[in-house]
């Protein structure tokens, strides 16, 4: 039941939304639901319900081990979303407000979900509903942005149901009852076709890999985030792309018991890999810091899809980077979306000076940045070293070398950018347009909660998300 | 069987069609009727079918064959466009391309595992030659409309596979995955209207201010 209403709640709270009367007071819903939504996350990650194993819908070890961080980053969005519609109340926020809940809803049902089918309606539900945040500013340069999306995201959907339907000939053909679980696909096991594993496998991963956002189908990522509000793009950058690595995830395990596991390790490791380089290289040329953030979570989608590629170990690494990854990630979107707006553009060659201007945003920006880049003590640090431990152990020597040359020029890149905005004298005419946007209580909580809990995440991991992590690699890696 | 091959060869006859045409209007038309023709297939499989799959031919017949489609002309109407000009892979290679993937989708199907019952039927190379012809529309033209009747067409090829999996697989998710398509397409449509009120023209060429 609490499982449900994940669901229902955001989902209602949308309804709800829709019928609101009042645009000053409807962005308080959103709040509301978050801290609903976190309070019940939390209590099913202390106390994981029995999930009936035909179910196919269910908070089971793998919901358990990332949905809490998508509810946590929902909520602080949520919270700040509150003020920054308050900003931009020359905007109706009735379509805004609704799709956000609906959005937040579907999301928890993506990671629940235990069949294939209902993992992709889901999943394509979320594509959609996130159109109409894409182009909520209203510019050209949004409507770009947003047709670029849903080609390119349409097209990598459209592709992961042609995977959905191979795979469900795969279990068919290899004398399947039709039951396209993933419980019921692991158990077919070596049953299952082989030649139409690896097709199913091929497509999937590029479909679900599409919306992840890995090189080189990451290509909607940069335009979409440059153009989208802050809060959409942490969002995106943390929940809907954590759905996509829960559902490779998923389908890797199923592709492992079909007897294929080696190679499908093997693609995702030269797809991670990949991914890194891409971004490593988009960094150092990018002149736009909303960009930068894309390229960015395009980097850590590689790190994941190697964690994912290296057995047990590298799975509880690449959950624990979903964590650390999330909350960093929304500390910089929230933190740069407060510097864009003070600025007036996202270009380096028109910002600068931002330090004088939003001292305490510039701050967590910069915080951001010596985290995001695994600078200790904070938690992407401590991620990415199991993610190294992992692949030193496994002997890819090659896919060390790669992975830390990336990450190296990629803080190349990410701090020039950084300190081009902070740094120097502000310019003139961008004095003039920060009256507009003064640094308030409400605009800063929500980024620098973020960034304490990214710390607190690499100080003090809790053993409650230790043990989770640990039962989702069970789950994922049945030992037979 | 007979008589769904020969619904299938149509439908992959109309890929053809819709990539030879430079003309806006015949490649909806091909769209649409190859999307009607989508509709009557499974009522000619050889399960007993019925209601649920009933209900999957006749949402499908009206959703791909005249919602969709008719979108798609007035969209079309209100960007005064008729014609793709100048494509990025020309019409002949790409009804070249188009028709060597036919065959080759035909030769493939034959190296692939498939159950008895279905070693006969078209199914399996209709999907590959109509994913191949979207994914030609969709990056060789540069006109919107073009692009989302591609992506149709990319689509009607995943439901020929899925077709294989209507006796087995529960008809709800079949029929959830056909609304979400049909709302993705009708997303598309709006999308469509909105660039062209934002560009003056359904060329996707000028959607080039985001870039590095």
């Amino acid at each position: 039941m609490r499982e449900t209403l994940l669901i229902l709640v955001p989902l209602f709270g949308a309804l709800v939304a829709w019928f609101w009367p009042s645009d000053r007071s409807r962005p308080w819903l959103l709040p509301i639901v978050g801290i609903t939504h976190l309070v019940l996350a939390s209590w099913l990650l202390v106390r994981p319900p029995d999930v009936a194993p035909d179910a196919w819908l269910g908070f089971d070890a793998v919901a358990r081990s990332v949905l809490p961080v998508v509810s946590l980053l929902f909520f602080l969005c949520s919270a700040y979303a509150v003020t920054y519609l308050r900003v931009r109340s020359e905007r109706g926020n009735k379509v805004f407000v609704s799709v956000l809940l609906a959005v937040m809803g579907l999301l928890s049902a993506g990671h629940q979900a235990r069949h294939l089918g209902v993992l992709w309606i889901a999943t394509e539900a979320v594509t959609l509903a996130a159109v109409p945040l894409l182009h909520f500013n209203g510019t050209p340069r949004a409507f770009e942005a947003t047709w670029k999306y849903l080609l390119v995201g349409g097209t990598g959907i459209a592709l992961s149901l042609a995977g959905s339907f191979v795979l469900g000939y795969a279990s068919l053909h290899g004398g399947g009852s039709g039951d396209l679980t993933f419980v019921a696909l692991t158990a077919q096991g070596a049953a299952l076709t082989r030649t139409w594993v690896l097709i199913a496998w091929v497509l999937l991963l590029v479909g679900y890999g599409t919306k992840m956002g890995l090189a080189p189908m990451h290509t909607w990522k940069p335009d979409a985030y440059g153009e989208a509000p802050g809060i959409v793009g942490a969002l995106l950058a943390g929940g809907v792309t954590t759905v996509a690595f829960t559902a490779i995830l998923r389908v890797r395990s199923v592709v492992a018991a079909a007897g294929e596991g080696a190679i499908a390790d093997r693609t995702l490791l030269a797809i991670g890999l990949f991914s890194m380089l891409v971004a490593a290289v988009f960094l150092l040329g990018t002149r736009n810091f909303k960009r930068m953030l894309a390229y960015s979570s395009v980097e850590h989608m590689g790190i994941l899809a190697i964690g994912a590629s290296l057995g047990p170990a590298g799975v509880f690494a690449a959950l624990f980077h979903v964590w650390s990854n999330g909350l960093t990630k929304g500390a910089l979107f929230l933190s740069a979306g407060n510097i864009r707006r003070a600025a007036g553009s996202a270009e380096i060659d028109d910002v600068r000076g931002m330090s004088v201007l939003t001292p305490r945003s510039s701050m967590i920006f910069v915080a951001g940045l010596f985290a995001v880049t695994a600078s200790p003590p904070f938690g992407p640090f401590f991620s990415e070293l199991l993610v190294l431990r992992a692949a030193l152990s496994a002997q890819h020597y090659v896919a060390v070398a790669i992975f830390l040359a990336s990450l190296l020029f990629a803080f190349f890149g990410l701090s020039r950018v950084v300190f081009a905005v902070v740094d120097g004298r502000p310019r003139a005419g961008s004095v003039a347009g920060s009256l507009k946007f003064v640094e308030s209580a409400g605009s800063l909580a929500a980024p620098a909660v973020l960034l304490g809990l990214s710390l607190w995440l690499g100080l003090f991991t809790p053993d409650v998300l230790r043990s989770a992590w640990a039962a989702a690699v069970v789950q994922l890696y049945p030992t037979p | 069987m007979l008589n769904l091959n020969l619904l299938i060869g149509l439908a992959m006859g109309l890929n053809l069609v819709a990539l030879g045409s430079s003309r806006l209007p015949s490649i909806i038309r091909a769209t649409a009727l190859q999307g009607v023709l989508l509709g009557i297939m499974p009522l000619l499989l050889d399960n007993d079918f019925g209601w649920q799959v009933a209900a999957v031919a006749l949402a499908t017949a009206i959703g791909k064959g005249v919602v969709i489609p008719g979108l798609l002309q007035r969209a079309m109407r209100a960007a005064h466009i008729e014609r793709e000009i100048e494509p990025f892979i020309g019409f002949v290679p790409s009804l070249l391309l188009g028709a060597g993937g036919t065959i080759a989708a035909v030769a493939i199907a034959r190296t692939l595992p498939l159950l008895p019952e279905h070693a006969k039927s078209l199914l399996v190379p209709g999907a590959i030659a109509s994913m191949l012809t979207g994914l030609i529309l969709l990056t060789g033209r540069v006109k919107a409309i073009s692009q989302v009747c591609g992506y149709l067409i990319f689509e009607n090829g995943i439901y020929l596979f899925g077709l294989l999996l209507i006796g087995s697989t529960p008809l709800l998710v079949e029929a959830g995955v056909l609304l979400d398509l049909t709302v993705g397409i009708f997303v598309i449509g709006i999308i469509v209207d909105r660039i062209q009120r934002a560009f003056d023209s359904l060329d996707t060429r000028k959607l080039t201010a985001l870039r590095e």
